[in-house]
C-alpha cells in the first residue's frame, strides 16, 4: 500500500516525462496525458495486480489494462516504464524512428505491458470484453480495466460493447471514461454533447460510479478501489472520472489546445519549473 | 483430362459447420462468435454442443470482431462468423487495427461470399473481400472450392498462429475432393497436368475450370487446372512452375478482377515471368438480384467464358 504522498510523487515525474517526451519529438498529445496521471498511477502502482517483471500476453491470473484512447500514449508509457516493463531510458525513444514507443501503442513492436493496437478509437471496450470472456473461461478471476475519452464515446461501436457487456453480465470488466470534456475540434459540448453520460450507461444497464476530482489521488483511488468492490455483481462497471485536460501544466490546462500539441522550449521549461523531479529524469 | 466425378452437390458453408463442430470436439481453445447469423454459417451444431464456448454478439459486427481480438489475450482461438460483406468492408478498421495489426489469432469465417448468394442483390454480394482481406500484412487469405476443402481449411487454420481470413458461400457445388484431404496453407493443388494453358481458379471458379478443361480437352486443348484455395500467401512455386511450362495463364474467381486472384498471379509474372494473362472475373461492376446460375452466366463467370479466355490467350503465347 502506497502512501498518497509517494503516489503524488510518481505523478510529479510522470508528468514531466509526458512533457519531455512530446516536446523532444515535437508532436504527441500532452493535454489528455496530463489529465489521466492521477488515473494510470493510481493503477499500476496500487490497485492493478499485475506482473511487470515478467510480461506476458495472456496476463493469467493477473489484471489486465487496454487503452483505448491510444493517442495518450505518453502518461501510459511512462507508468509502464516506471512500473518495470521495460527501462525508463527508453522513453528517450517515444516516436522516433525503430522505436518500440510507437505514437499509438501497438503490440507489434512487442513493447512489454501494451496487450493491443489502440489509435482509433471505439475499439478498446471490444476488445476488454474479449479479455474479460476469456478470463472467465478460465476460471481466473481478476479484473480487466479500460480508460476511453469522453470524445471518443461518439463512436458507435462503444455503445454496441456497452450494449453487450450489460445483456452478457461481464462483470470482471470497469472500464473508466476520461470526462475532461474537450476534444480535437474543442469542447465535447460545442463538437457533440452527448448528454447525461450516466443515464446513458445506466440505461444500458451498467453499474455507474462518478469520480468528480479525478486529478486528486486520493479520490481515484477511493473510487477504484470501490469499483473491484462492485465487481462480480452482475454488471459490468463504469467510472465516470471528471478531469482537467493539461492538469499540472497551468497554461495547459482547461482547453481543448493542447490536445495535440507539444511545449517549445521555453513553454517546456515552464511545466517542469512545476512539476519536481522526483525519480529522476529518464 | 483426368476425370473427377461427386456424389452429390453440397454448400461450402456447411462444410464450414461441419470442421467448426469438430473442433469444438477436439480444441478445447476453439471458440466460436456470431452476429445473429448462426444458421446461415451453419454454427449451430457448435453453439448446441458447446453453449459456454458460443458467443451471440448480435447485429454488432464490429464489436464481434474486437471481442474476438479480446479472446486470444487469455489463449483462445476464436472463429467469427457473419456474411463475407459484414465481415470485412463493414469491419475493415476493426479487422486493421485490432486484429491484424495486433497481430492476434483470429479466424474470421466469411460466407455467402460473390455472387452466388443470388436473390439479396448487391447490398450483400461482396466482390471486393479478397483484395481488402490480402492488403492486409500478416493476413491469410483462403477461399476452398467445395464442401470438403472448406471443412478441411477449417480444421487446418485453428493451427495456424495469426489472423486468417476464410471465404465461403451459400450455393451447392460439386463435393470432389477427398473427404480425408490435408490442407496445407499455401500450398496450391494440381488437379490437371496440361501443356497449352494454366488455368488458376479459387473457390468455386475450380469446378467451371475442371468443366472448362474438359471441353478444351475435347478440342485438343491442354489445359493445365491449378486449384489456388491459398490468395495469400501465394504459392509462388506452382504459379512460376506452371507459366514456364504452358507459357499462357486464364485465371477465375468469383470476385473483382481489381484486388482477385488474377492480380495477385498478374503481379508476380509481371515480376519473376512475364506471361500472357487473361481473367475471367467481374470487371469493376456491382452485382444485382437474381439466381445464382443466372447471375454467374450474366457476369461471365462460367465454364465458357474460361474456354474463351483460353482461346484468347493462346493467340497471345
Amino acid at each position: 500500500m502506497a502512501s498518497t504522498a509517494e503516489l503524488e510523487k510518481i505523478v510529479s515525474q510522470v508528468r514531466r516525462d509526458i512533457v519531455r517526451q512530446v516536446h523532444a519529438v515535437n508532436s504527441g498529445h500532452p493535454g489528455g496525458s496530463l489529465g489521466c496521471a492521477e488515473y494510470f498511477v493510481s493503477l499500476y502502482f496500487e490497485i492493478m495486480k499485475h506482473n511487470s517483471a515478467k510480461f506476458s500476453m495472456d496476463g493469467i491470473n493477473e489484471d489486465v489494462f487496454f487503452l483505448s484512447n491510444g493517442h495518450i500514449s505518453p502518461v501510459f508509457y511512462s507508468v509502464l516504464a516506471h512500473s518495470g516493463y521495460f527501462p525508463v531510458k527508453e522513453l528517450a525513444t517515444f516516436r522516433k524512428l525503430n522505436t518500440r514507443l510507437q505514437g499509438h501503442p501497438t503490440t507489434h513492436e512487442h513493447l512489454p505491458g501494451v496487450r493491443i493496437a489502440s489509435g482509433s478509437l471505439g475499439q478498446g471496450m471490444s476488445v476488454a470484453i474479449g479479455a474479460a470472456l476469456a478470463k472467465k473461461l478460465n476460471k481466473d478471476n481478476s479484473i480487466v480495466y479500460t480508460l476511453h475519452g469522453d470524445g471518443e464515446l461518439q463512436e458507435g461501436q462503444i455503445w454496441e460493447a456497452a450494449m453487450y457487456a450489460a445483456a452478457k453480465k461481464v462483470d470482471n470488466l470497469i472500464c473508466t471514461v476520461d470526462m475532461n470534456g474537450q476534444q480535437i475540434d474543442g469542447s465535447t459540448d460545442q463538437v457533440l454533447p452527448m448528454g447525461s453520460l450516466r443515464a446513458k450507461f445506466e440505461a444500458f444497464g451498467w453499474d455507474v460510479l462518478d469520480l468528480e476530482k479525478g486529478n486528486d489521488i486520493a479520490s481515484v483511488v477511493t473510487t477504484l478501489k470501490k469499483a473491484k468492490e462492485h465487481t462480480g455483481k452482475g454488471q459490468p462497471v463504469m467510472i465516470l472520472m471528471k478531469t482537467e485536460m493539461g492538469n499540472g501544466v497551468d497554461f495547459m490546462m482547461g482547453s481543448h489546445k493542447w490536445h495535440g500539441v507539444a511545449p517549445n522550449d521555453e513553454q517546456l521549461a515552464q511545466a517542469l519549473n512545476q512539476n519536481a523531479e522526483t525519480l529522476g529524469d529518464y | 483430362m483426368k476425370k473427377y466425378t461427386f456424389t452429390e452437390k453440397k454448400d461450402t458453408r456447411s462444410g464450414f459447420g461441419a470442421g467448426l463442430s469438430e473442433l469444438g470436439k477436439t480444441n478445447p481453445n476453439v471458440v466460436a462468435l456470431c452476429a445473429d447469423l448462426t444458421g446461415s454459417l451453419k454454427m449451430d451444431a457448435f453453439a448446441k454442443d458447446h453453449p459456454e464456448r458460443f458467443f451471440q454478439v448480435g447485429i454488432a459486427e464490429a464489436n464481434m470482431i474486437g471481442i474476438a481480438a479480446g479472446l486470444t489475450i487469455g489463449g483462445k482461438i476464436p472463429f467469427t462468423g457473419t456474411f463475407a460483406n459484414f465481415s470485412t468492408g463493414r469491419v475493415y478498421d476493426q479487422i486493421r487495427q485490432s486484429v491484424a495489426y495486433s497481430g492476434k489469432n483470429v479466424k474470421i469465417c466469411a460466407s455467402h461470399a460473390g455472387l452466388t448468394l443470388g436473390e439479396d442483390g448487391a447490398t450483400h454480394q461482396i466482390l471486393e473481400d479478397l483484395g481488402l482481406m490480402k492488403m492486409l500484412p500478416g493476413m491469410v487469405v483462403i477461399n476452398p472450392c467445395d464442401f470438403n476443402q472448406t471443412k478441411a481449411a477449417t480444421i487446418a487454420i485453428a493451427s495456424h498462429e495469426g489472423p486468417v481470413y476464410l471465404r465461403f458461400g451459400r450455393p451447392t457445388v460439386p463435393n470432389f475432393t477427398a473427404s480425408d484431404q490435408k490442407f496445407e496453407i499455401g500450398k496450391a493443388v494440381m488437379l490437371n497436368e496440361g501443356t497449352d494453358v494454366t488455368i488458376f481458379a479459387t473457390g468455386h471458379l475450380v469446378w467451371k475450370a475442371i468443366e472448362a478443361g474438359e471441353q478444351l480437352a475435347a478440342k485438343g486443348i491442354s489445359a493445365e487446372i491449378i486449384n489456388i484455395h491459398t490468395i495469400k500467401p501465394l504459392d509462388n512455386t506452382a504459379v512460376i512452375n506452371s507459366a514456364k511450362k504452358t507459357r499462357c495463364v486464364v485465371t477465375a474467381e468469383e470476385h473483382q478482377m481489381n484486388g482477385g486472384l488474377g492480380d495477385s498471379i498478374a503481379q508476380l509474372l509481371a515480376r519473376e515471368l512475364p506471361t500472357p494473362i487473361e481473367m475471367v472475373a467481374v470487371n469493376d461492376s456491382f452485382g444485382e438480384s437474381g439466381t445464382p446460375d443466372q447471375l454467374m452466366t450474366k457476369y461471365g463467370l462460367d465454364a465458357v467464358n474460361i474456354v474463351e479466355a483460353v482461346n484468347k490467350v493462346l493467340k497471345r503465347k
